[in-house]
């Protein structure tokens, strides 16, 4: 039987994968853009249990704002990461260092 | 039910919307680029005309939407805040973005946006609510950082924040899932009732997350990383803009999460909070000493000034009411004063050049009094002000946040402030230095459009006018921290 605590575990694990995703890779600025993702996925699958298990449909409300701005929000990412290969030519994320700090 | 009455409480924010949208749509099908001085004008004075509103309208407390939203004294300081220093913010940039072909009709419209974003994080009342504010916020501000389209720094920094803040509103949402999941409800006043003696550990692991979360938007240290390279990157008013308005959008988030939804565990994000501060103060004060670049400088001193902001969220944390209450006045009155010094230095860094070309390095103010004396003193008194010393308005909102941190009995912490306050004492006053003492060198411009003067002067004014009775910002905070502290 799968219970709620099972959901809570790929959630809490797609979470961290989704962090590490963006400290540990040194690839290119995409592979950030994915694991942001894989982090909004991870809460919406928190909130989609909690809601079916809680029974209260709130949850999958918020699952729908959290879908809406997760989109908007790759769109920007996307954008701005065309701006930024026109000017350096490169989405190496070692090369993201002009400024140090 | 969702009727009119709710819609009345939330129309500055629906107005300022509607309005955005209209600037956007009249820039679009006219002259485009070519009405952007005339939309930064209007802006900012549907800013201030917005705030006069919110000013005026009746005290008391009142709830829309079935409780999402929630419009009291706490929120409406907080709004008029955000509004005048945008407006202010937008008023000094005016001038720099017309010469330095930042121009962009975009530009006042998601000012505006990230405004209204600011605005419903303050009214929250339900997690979702937070989150929809914070991320119109967010997602408006990743933009403008990079708003010089064909600048390798400028884009970096928008990449750069937009990473670091992607991160954190995930950390946020993860903490908001997890919170709704342990409390059975979204809204801040059902988690506060499911608070007793017996605290599910899900509930504090979301308190944490958020707290995370809410700290990157303050950029209180450790989650302060992204705070040099954005501000040094970033075109100078949009840097301004950074400094100012969305630092108290986020403080009063970080208050009103604690009380509203929190506010029967002080002792648990108490502590978080109390962390955060000193961390910050020192960090804030130590980093900035070997900073030449006056807008990496300014990046660090908000940080610290972050730090002495959460001391009074910490004070705050001590049970009793009237101790709570006085803590978050402080940090209000720390906010606001914070503001206003902060909004007067960057007038300043708006207008230093040489030759044409924008300046940001601190060793070019070396001489500067000998050439602009009014210019120097002005900038003289800020500094003097931001670092915190005695006669003038921002002693006073240290000052605050120290009593505060004393009378909750946290003397511990007041004494880290004072010790952090004197190490930063030292790369404000180097300034004051290089302009009064320095070596003879290459002399820069000061090439001032009448809005900043005007802002420079009333800014540096206010720190020495200021000191008389803080222009009534006191009872005001006051009456906005008694809302919050209930």
């Amino acid at each position: 039987m799968v219970g709620l605590e099972h959901y809570l575990t790929v959630a809490a694990a797609l979470f961290v994968i989704g962090i590490f995703g963006i400290f540990l890779n040194r690839k290119n600025v995409i592979v950030i853009l994915m694991s942001i993702e894989l982090m909004l996925l991870a809460v919406n699958i928190n909130l989609v249990a909690f809601s079916a298990h809680l029974g209260d449909l709130v949850g999958q409300v918020f699952t729908m704002f959290v879908l809406t701005v997760a989109a908007a929000e790759a769109a920007i990412g996307l954008a701005i990461l065309v701006t930024f290969f026109r000017n350096r030519g490169t989405i190496d994320v070692e090369d993201v260092n002009v400024m140090k700090g | 039910m969702t009727g009119t009455a709710d819609l009345l409480i939330l129309l500055p924010e629906l107005v300022l919307a509607v309005f955005a949208m209209a600037a956007l749509l009249a820039a679009v099908y006219t002259e485009k680029d070519g009405l952007t001085p005339l939309l930064i004008w209007a802006t900012a004075g549907m800013f201030l005309l917005v705030a006069f509103w919110i000013g005026v309208q009746p005290a008391g407390a009142r709830a829309a939407f079935g409780g999402m939203v929630v419009d009291d004294a706490f929120a409406r300081f907080a709004k008029v805040t955000i509004l005048l220093s945008a407006a202010a913010v937008l008023m000094m940039s005016q001038d720099y973005l017309i010469r330095r072909g930042l121009g962009r009709f975009e530009y006042p419209v998601l000012i505006t946006l990230a405004v209204v974003g600011m605005m419903l994080m303050v009214s929250a009342a339900d997690l979702m609510t937070l989150y929809v504010g914070l991320e119109l916020m967010s997602l408006s501000l990743y933009v403008v950082a990079a708003l010089r389209r064909d600048s390798v720094k400028s884009t970096e920094a928008g990449l750069k924040y937009f990473v670091l803040g992607a991160l954190s509103s995930g950390i946020l949402l993860y903490g908001a899932s997890l919170t709704y999941g342990y409390a059975g409800t979204t809204s801040f006043a059902g988690i506060l009732s499911t608070l007793d003696a017996e605290v599910p550990l899900g509930l504090l692991f979301g308190l944490v997350f958020m707290l995370a979360g809410l700290a990157f938007k303050v950029s209180a240290a450790p989650f302060h990383m992204w705070t040099p390279d954005v501000y040094e990157g970033a075109p100078t008013p949009v840097t301004a803009f950074f400094a100012t308005a969305p630092k108290v959008a986020a403080m009063a988030l970080m208050a009103r999460l604690a009380f509203d939804a929190f506010g029967a565990i002080p002792g648990d994000w108490g502590q978080v909070v109390a962390a955060l501060a000193v961390a910050s103060m020192f960090l804030g004060a130590i980093a900035a000493i070997g900073q030449r670049d006056i807008k990496r400088l300014m990046a660090y001193s908000s940080i610290a000034h972050m730090g002495f902001a959460l001391m009074g969220l910490a004070a705050a944390a001590a049970g009793d009411p009237r101790v709570a209450a006085a803590g978050v006045q402080a940090t209000l009155i720390y906010m606001a004063i914070y503001v206003v010094m902060n909004i007067g230095t960057f007038a300043f860094v708006l207008s230093m050049e040489r030759d044409g070309r924008p300046v940001t390095d601190i060793a070019g103010l070396n001489q500067f009094a000998s050439r602009e004396p009014t210019k120097a003193l002005c900038l003289l008194l800020l500094m003097f002000s931001l670092a915190g010393v005695p006669p003038l308005l921002g002693f006073f909102g240290k000052f605050a946040v120290l009593k505060a941190a004393v009378d909750a009995g946290m003397a511990w912490l007041a004494v880290a402030g004072a010790i952090a306050s004197v190490i930063g004492a030292f790369y404000y006053l180097r300034i004051v230095y290089f302009m009064y003492f320095g070596r003879e060198a290459e002399v820069l411009d000061s090439r001032m459009a009448p809005a900043q003067w005007l802002t420079l002067t009333l800014a540096s004014a206010a720190m020495l006018a200021g000191i008389l009775n803080l222009f009534g910002v006191e009872p005001l905070a006051a009456m906005a921290a008694d809302s919050l502290v209930r």
